[in-house]
């Protein structure tokens, strides 16, 4: 009986802190009394989560096959979906319990841009892992316009501006420059488009007011979108000159000897937000102890990844390789998740930071990278008008839920599974990451002022400008 | 006592009948075939070794029966997984009961990802349901039109219309109507399930409808007349005049209904992610590994095999309802 009252009395204090969440950033400092909380038992046990074939879903497949689920005592179905679109439908259908998501995908949702839904992430996935990968046949044609060090390698990063003539070659031949994307509101659209219009290149921009949703309106590179997995034989096929993906399957297009990866996002921007796992707000409210309960999995498994500098990664690549999962050959996943990463076939470079699951507080919902998602969603007009900084920040604080994330934390603490120091300073944490300006162009992000931000483009919409 | 046809030449060559005679039959029920399969193997692998795909060699037969093994032990090793899952569970049920007497302990099913044999059971259970509630659906109307020319040709356009629509054109609309209409918060069958039947039932009734009214509406005159004479009420006359002599063209009907149902059922569930064969040969495409192409003509053969399995199981279904028993079938 007094297990019951337990319960409730959590369960109505949990109320309280996702009330004190919403109330603001500064928000974050209400949490300290209520630490003590004890989680109660799950109010649903048998969930059902979504993951697309890549290789930074792992920290699922980690829960589920070192047992962190089932010590919440939540039963996961993990089930790999065809594309992003029918992921995205599933959560806000509530046929997934949650998902592998794109952070794109949750915001679009709840600002109502494609599907029209409240949701939001409690924990993010990663930092990094994604690349550009090119086709022979336009890598040798870019080859000429890349410098070269002493041993005749090519210097990287490599600028989207060694691109430009092969476009314009292109042009005049009377063929169009297409590129490959996973969805339109991904990571990978974004900083496909970033590395393009850092170099130059327009990729087009979106006008949903007038239905336009393709995003080519004045594109110099034609962006489409093409299911993760699906991308090397894509552009095997001639369909697309190039793309942006998550791996395995850049790498796949070196082992296959198809294409040449030029640029990873972590060159892009130094440890940029990647997935994040995205469910219903709904779902948080009817089952809290539930989702508290997903996100310390979760956060045990990020660990798991990047314990004792990578020395879990062999074995997860192992998993990882099992076809319910990512299933492509081992060799091709360890490529990217052991700290190496090959551009032009036999030109392997240590990208240590590749994929980093939980350093740099990699697992922490920042609202700033939000804000920056957003600000890019604006940049290329799929957010048509111009919005206050205001608004950047309240939906920010919509989607990005530090306050259930901490609620696990502290759980996790309080149990003596993690220390305090594994997680950002939660008393002064702002849930805003300082100042950055590791971009390939050189431009300072403050999520603080995202107008500002828009303004120090050359491509992009900017201030109350209209396609 | 008699034995099965397919004996016969061996118990004969055993007693000493006509050796040569024995021995051609054999020859032409098992050698021929044998001969047959390999050739096929023969240029298969030959073939094989010559495609060279992104992914690889295209897999000759070796890898094809080393990944059918694979597939075999990784169900093994999956049941494994499951008992050792039921047991965690029990585990914790048992101490959360300690900790928390209120607690009602369910047992909740195995997580685990379904391997190729759970796939083949499931589209196997697909298919006989589409199946079963389509030929209950299909013969009445067959029946029905077949009996009267009116209403035959009142139906025939809508048949006819329907007929040539590929499965692949019914599964978005199914789609999107059953997760309409199909809501419930613990639905008893998946709704993947659902859509994967309607789509195969609605490609596949039209033969057994037409089939099952050209048998009834060509019935001999002579029985027709019989049944007159007899002034048998409608039913009988249904049941022991029409069905019994259209039971021939019904089972063609439902023949080549069932075989289209195992072909749009595969396609149908590549398409609509819902589990069984289909979703293993797309899951394998995705994969990209270097073993796909040896699992999915694992899947292939699989597929090839059942589809015939089926077949034979509706013909010796046929060979015994059907009252005429020296008809040959084939």
């Amino acid at each position: 009986m007094s297990n019951q009252k337990n319960t409730n009395l959590s369960r109505r204090q949990l109320l309280k802190t996702a009330i004190a969440g919403a109330i603001g950033m500064s928000g974050a400092t209400g949490f300290i009394n209520l630490a003590q909380a004890k989680v109660g038992w799950p109010e649903k046990e048998e969930l059902k989560l979504g993951f697309i074939k890549l290789t930074d879903m792992a920290p699922l497949a980690i829960a589920y096959e070192k047992g962190f689920f089932e010590e919440e005592g939540l039963y996961v179905t993990l089930e790999a979906q065809a594309n992003w679109r029918v992921l995205v439908d599933g959560v806000v259908s509530g046929a997934l319990d949650g998902a592998h998501m794109l952070p794109g995908q949750a915001i679009a949702a709840t600002i109502g841009y494609g599907n029209n839904a409240e949701l939001m992430t409690p924990f993010s996935m990663d930092l990094n892992g994604n690349a550009i990968t090119v086709s022979n046949r336009i890598w040798e044609g870019m080859r000429p316009y890349v410098k070269l060090d002493a041993e005749g390698k090519p210097i990287h990063p490599i600028s989207a501006a060694a691109l430009k003539p092969v476009i314009e070659t292109l042009n005049k031949q009377g063929e169009a420059f297409k590129m490959g994307m996973v969805f339109p509101v991904s990571t990978h659209n974004y900083e496909l488009r970033y590395w393009l219009a850092a170099g130059g290149i327009h990729p087009g921009f979106y006008a949903p007011e007038r239905g336009d949703t393709a995003g080519m309106i004045n594109a110099q590179a034609q962006l489409s979108v093409t299911p993760p997995p699906q991308m090397p034989a894509t552009m095997d096929a001639g369909t697309i000159h190039g793309y942006c993906v998550g791996e395995p399957w850049n790498q796949q297009a070196v082992f296959r000897n198809i294409g040449v990866p030029v640029i990873s996002n972590n060159n892009i921007w130094r440890n940029n937000p990647e997935k994040v796992f995205g469910m219903r707000k709904d779902f948080y409210e009817q089952y809290p102890n539930t989702t508290i309960r997903l996100v310390k999995a979760l956060l045990k498994a990020a660990r798991w990844l990047d314990e004792n500098n990578n020395a879990n990664r062999k074995e997860a690549v192992k998993i990882l390789a099992r076809p319910i999962y990512v299933g492509a050959d081992e060799a091709v996943i360890a490529n990217s998740m052991t700290g190496t990463f090959e551009y032009e076939k036999g030109d392997q470079r240590a990208e240590p930071d590749f994929n980093i699951f939980f350093r740099n507080h990699a697992t922490y919902p920042f609202y700033s990278d939000a804000v920056w998602f957003l600000t890019q969603m604006r940049r290329w007009g799929q957010i048509s008008e111009q919005k206050s900084d205001e608004w950047y920040h309240q939906v920010a604080q919509q989607v990005y839920r530090p306050d259930i994330y901490q609620l696990a934390a502290k759980e996790l603490i309080r149990e003596g599974k993690f220390k305090p120091s594994e997680f950002p300073d939660f008393l002064t944490e702002t849930g805003f990451k300082p100042a950055t300006n590791e971009f390939i162009d050189g431009i300072t992000y403050d999520g603080l002022k995202p107008n500002d931000y828009l303004k120090q483009f050359e491509i992009g919409l900017k201030g109350a400008d209209k396609v | 006592m008699k034995l099965p046809l397919f004996f016969e030449p061996y118990a004969n060559l055993a007693k000493g009948h006509n050796p040569k005679l024995q021995m051609s039959l054999i020859f032409k029920q098992l050698g021929l075939p044998l001969i047959g399969l390999l050739v096929f193997l023969m240029l298969w692998s030959g073939a094989a070794k010559n495609i060279e795909t992104s992914l690889g060699n295209f897999p000759g037969p070796v890898e094809v029966y080393q990944q059918f093994n694979n597939l075999l032990d990784e169900h093994q090793a999956e049941k494994e997984k499951a008992e050792a899952f039921y047991q965690r569970q029990e585990a914790r049920n048992a101490a959360r009961m300690e900790a928390d007497p209120d607690f009602v302990p369910t047992i909740r099913p195995y997580t685990g990802a379904p391997t190729f044999i759970d796939q083949i059971k499931t589209s196997l259970f697909t298919v006989f349901t589409a199946f079963l509630i389509g030929s209950l659906i299909a013969i009445p109307i067959g029946i029905l039109i077949g009996m009267s020319d009116g209403l035959y040709r009142a139906v025939n356009p809508v048949i006819q219309l329907f007929k040539p629509v590929s499965p692949l054109a019914w599964l978005p609309l199914v789609t999107l109507v059953v997760s309409a209409l199909y809501v419930s918060e613990s639905p008893m069958f998946q709704t993947a399930f659902i859509v994967s039947a309607i789509t195969v039932l609605l490609s596949s009734i039209w033969s057994t409808i037409i089939n099952t009214a050209v048998g009834v509406a060509t019935v001999s005159k002579d029985l027709l007349n019989v049944s007159k004479v007899l002034n048998l009420n409608p039913w009988t006359h249904v049941t022991k005049i029409l069905v019994p002599s259209a039971i021939p063209m019904i089972f063609t009907g439902l023949r080549i209904s069932l075989g289209i149902a195992w072909m749009v059922l595969i396609a149908a569930e590549m398409l609509s992610q819902s589990p069984g064969l289909g979703k293993f040969i797309w899951d394998q495409f995705q994969n990209g590994s270097s073993e796909s192409m040896s699992r999915i003509m694992v899947a292939v053969l699989v597929i090839g095999f059942i589809g015939f399995l089926l077949d034979r199981l509706m013909l010796v279904l046929q060979k015994f309802v059907s009252w005429d028993k020296s008809a040959v079938l084939r």
